[in-house]
């Protein structure tokens, strides 16, 4: 049989079942439409959170004090990790392929304005902070650079506290209170947004050593490190690891590349966005028992046509073929409909609440079209067999 | 042109056996007119799935156009039909979704044929059994004797040798069966081998030789009346 015949015969037969089809092709399309919709908001979800991230440039380590075993090896004896400190931070500076350094501590505490007051966090942080976290002053000056263990009481506010705590005019040189302590604005930060629902611009900046004392810790929560562009991650690691083991003489401190972080990060929400999509695909498998549920009913009922078929020299190879075309073309045009509907679905999903991150990624939305294809192919293999292999006479004497 | 010997198609029913066909002897000369009767269940349908090669006997050895065409696979066999056969059913079995033409069409489609010489064909067949006008009708849009004739072009659209009809009339009014009956034995009278299954001895005696079949057994073998 010619091709086009071929084809032309498969969509005769398609387009004369229109309903039938059409419940073929829906059920495909839903499924579809579930794995392209999930998948997108997983995706976007993925973007979103690694964009929030990296906003703060990518060229940072981290250092926290504490071992965590991600590699199996044994620690020390529990408890005999000490307080990473400013001191720590200061040998640090001169490690070869550092650029900066910078402390941070921090906590919640009371700040008063001269009229107002607010309960806000307080980040105790090191002069190269806006560098690090890629945040810009807007007006006055960040702390300035000097001996972060003698470091005056001097304090920045971020964008969103400056306008509580002084509505209607600068800040600039005015005094604050920061738990019971006065200390004196020198600047102001540009707006910054949130990262993961922390609200960057509603906190103050004050120096890590003076934070230290309001909160009476002994130890940094962290020490951040940017290193020079062109030095490559891996020696920068090792040397500051190998310059904070001399210093603490064992490895109780725990590094921590932001490079490796959005890996981790991209991973997870990898996973995730396969899991949901794995969620849609259980509704393709409910797609696909339909097709072979209806293509099955259809052999029984065409079993006369097919009889017909047979009895006019089509093979049985022939019946088969014609019986799996129709599957995959159901299922295939289920899946193109499916693919409108689940993208259409997110961008309209989108544009309705915007704070929903969609991305369809277009390699998943192919991967869609080909496994609705493949589960056309399968779910009608078994009903174009049975439909081959009907007895000719049988099959004529049905009505 | 057919030579049947000792044919016998059994089915197993449960733990009991029918012999559908219990020992056939026939031979049809090419361009013969053979008329099947006798009573219902006797075989006949059986006999003519046979010839027809969309069953395969229990026993026997069936020669058609000289080979034997019983130990053909599948494929040799559907193409047998397709090029050599021709079937005219009681039920029409019109594909319903299909026009007129595309219904005489489907056996050349299957085969392959040209589009050209097709519609050439196609054109012809209609022509010959008076149905022009009908051709982009669907099934649904012809009265009983107009089926049959769609289904009698589409059986001779190949020009087969034999052309097989099991009860042709047995679903149409007296005035379309005489049509009918007509134009298969215009096409006999063109070089067709026919042979009609009925159980109306009207029509069955119209036939050159008229075999009676009884119990899956051919009790007798007589000239008909033979139509000029
Ligand atoms: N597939 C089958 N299974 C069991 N018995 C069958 C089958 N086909 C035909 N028969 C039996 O074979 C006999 C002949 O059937 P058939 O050739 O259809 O008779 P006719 O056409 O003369 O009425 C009947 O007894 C029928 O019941
Ligand atoms: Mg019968």
């Amino acid at each position: 049989m010619a091709q086009r015949d071929f084809i032309r015969l498969v969509f005769a037969s398609i387009s004369s079942h229109r309903l039938r089809s059409g419940l073929t092709a829906l059920g495909i399309a839903i499924g579809i439409a579930a794995v392209v919709l999930l998948t997108s908001l997983g995706a976007g979800l993925r973007e979103f959170v690694l964009a929030e991230f990296s906003q703060f440039g990518t060229r940072i380590i981290g250092i926290n004090p504490g071992r965590t075993m991600t590699h199996g090896t044994p620690v020390g004896l529990f408890g005999s990790s000490r307080p990473i400190t400013i001191e720590d931070a200061l040998a640090l500076e001169t490690v070869p392929g550092v650029e900066s350094v910078m402390t941070y501590s921090g906590g919640n505490a009371e700040v008063e304005g001269p009229d107002r007051s607010r309960r806000t966090m307080v980040h105790g942080v090191g002069s190269a902070m806006p560098e690090v976290f890629k945040m810009a002053v807007q007006s006055g000056s960040f702390l300035p650079p000097e001996d972060p263990r003698t470091a005056r009481s001097f304090a920045v506010l971020g964008s969103k506290l400056r306008r509580e705590l002084f509505p209607d005019g600068s800040a600039l040189g005015a005094r604050v209170r920061v738990g019971g302590e006065r200390y004196r604005v020198i600047g102001v930060l540009e707006p910054k947004g949130e990262m993961l629902g922390l609200d960057l611009d509603d906190g103050i900046f004050i120096p890590t050593a003076r934070a230290q004392a309001l909160f009476n810790r002994d130890g940094l929560m962290e020490i951040d490190i940017i290193y020079g562009e062109k030095t490559a991650v891996v020696e920068v690691v090792k040397n500051v690891k190998r310059a904070m083991i001399a210093r603490h003489g064992q490895e109780d401190f725990t590094l921590t590349t932001q490079e490796q972080m959005i890996d981790v990060m991209g991973n997870i929400l990898n996973v995730l966005t396969f899991a949901v999509g794995a969620l849609g695909g259980i509704s393709l498998l409910v797609g696909a028992v339909g097709v072979l549920t209806i293509m099955t009913i259809a052999v029984g009922e065409r079993a006369s046509e097919i009889g017909l078929f047979r009895a006019l020299g089509a093979s049985q190879r022939q019946i088969l073929a014609l019986f799996l075309a129709e599957a995959t073309v159901l299922a295939s045009v289920g899946g193109v409909a499916g693919l409108a509907l689940g993208s259409g679905g997110a961008a309209l999903l989108h544009a309705l609440v915007p704070a929903v991150p969609v991305d369809t990624p277009w390699s998943y939305a192919v991967l869609a079209l080909v496994v609705a294809g493949g589960v056309g192919i399968l779910a009608g293999i078994l009903p174009a067999r049975r439909a081959a292999r009907l007895d000719p006479v049988e099959a004529l004497r049905a009505e | 042109m057919i030579e049947l010997s000792n044919i016998t198609r059994h089915f197993q029913v449960g733990d009991q056996e029918v012999r559908a066909l219990d020992g056939v002897d026939l031979h049809i000369p090419a361009g013969d007119y053979v008329s099947v009767m006798g009573p219902s269940g006797s075989g006949k349908s059986t006999l003519l799935n046979m010839l027809g090669l969309l069953d395969r006997p229990t026993g026997g050895t069936y020669l058609l156009e000289g080979r034997d065409v019983t130990t053909l696979d599948e494929h040799e066999q559907a193409q047998t039909r397709r090029e050599r056969i021709g079937f005219v059913f009681q039920a029409f079995h019109l594909v319903p979704y299909l026009t007129a033409k595309e219904n005489i069409e489907l056996p050349l489609v299957l085969g392959g044929v040209a589009p050209e010489e097709r519609q050439k064909r196609v054109a012809t067949a209609l022509e010959e059994l008076g149905i022009s006008n009908r051709g982009d009708h669907r099934p649904e849009e012809l009265s009983g004797g107009q089926r049959q004739r769609v289904a009698i072009a589409r059986a001779t659209v190949t020009h087969p040798a034999i052309l097989l009809a099991d009860e042709p009339t047995g679903n149409l009014d007296r005035r379309s069966t005489a049509d009918v009956m007509e134009r298969l034995e215009r096409l006999w009278r063109g070089g067709l081998t026919l042979i009609v299954v009925t159980h109306d001895p009207e029509i069955g005696n119209r036939a050159r030789r008229c075999v009676r079949m009884v119990d899956g057994r051919i009790e007798s073998d007589e000239p008909g009346r033979a139509p000029e």
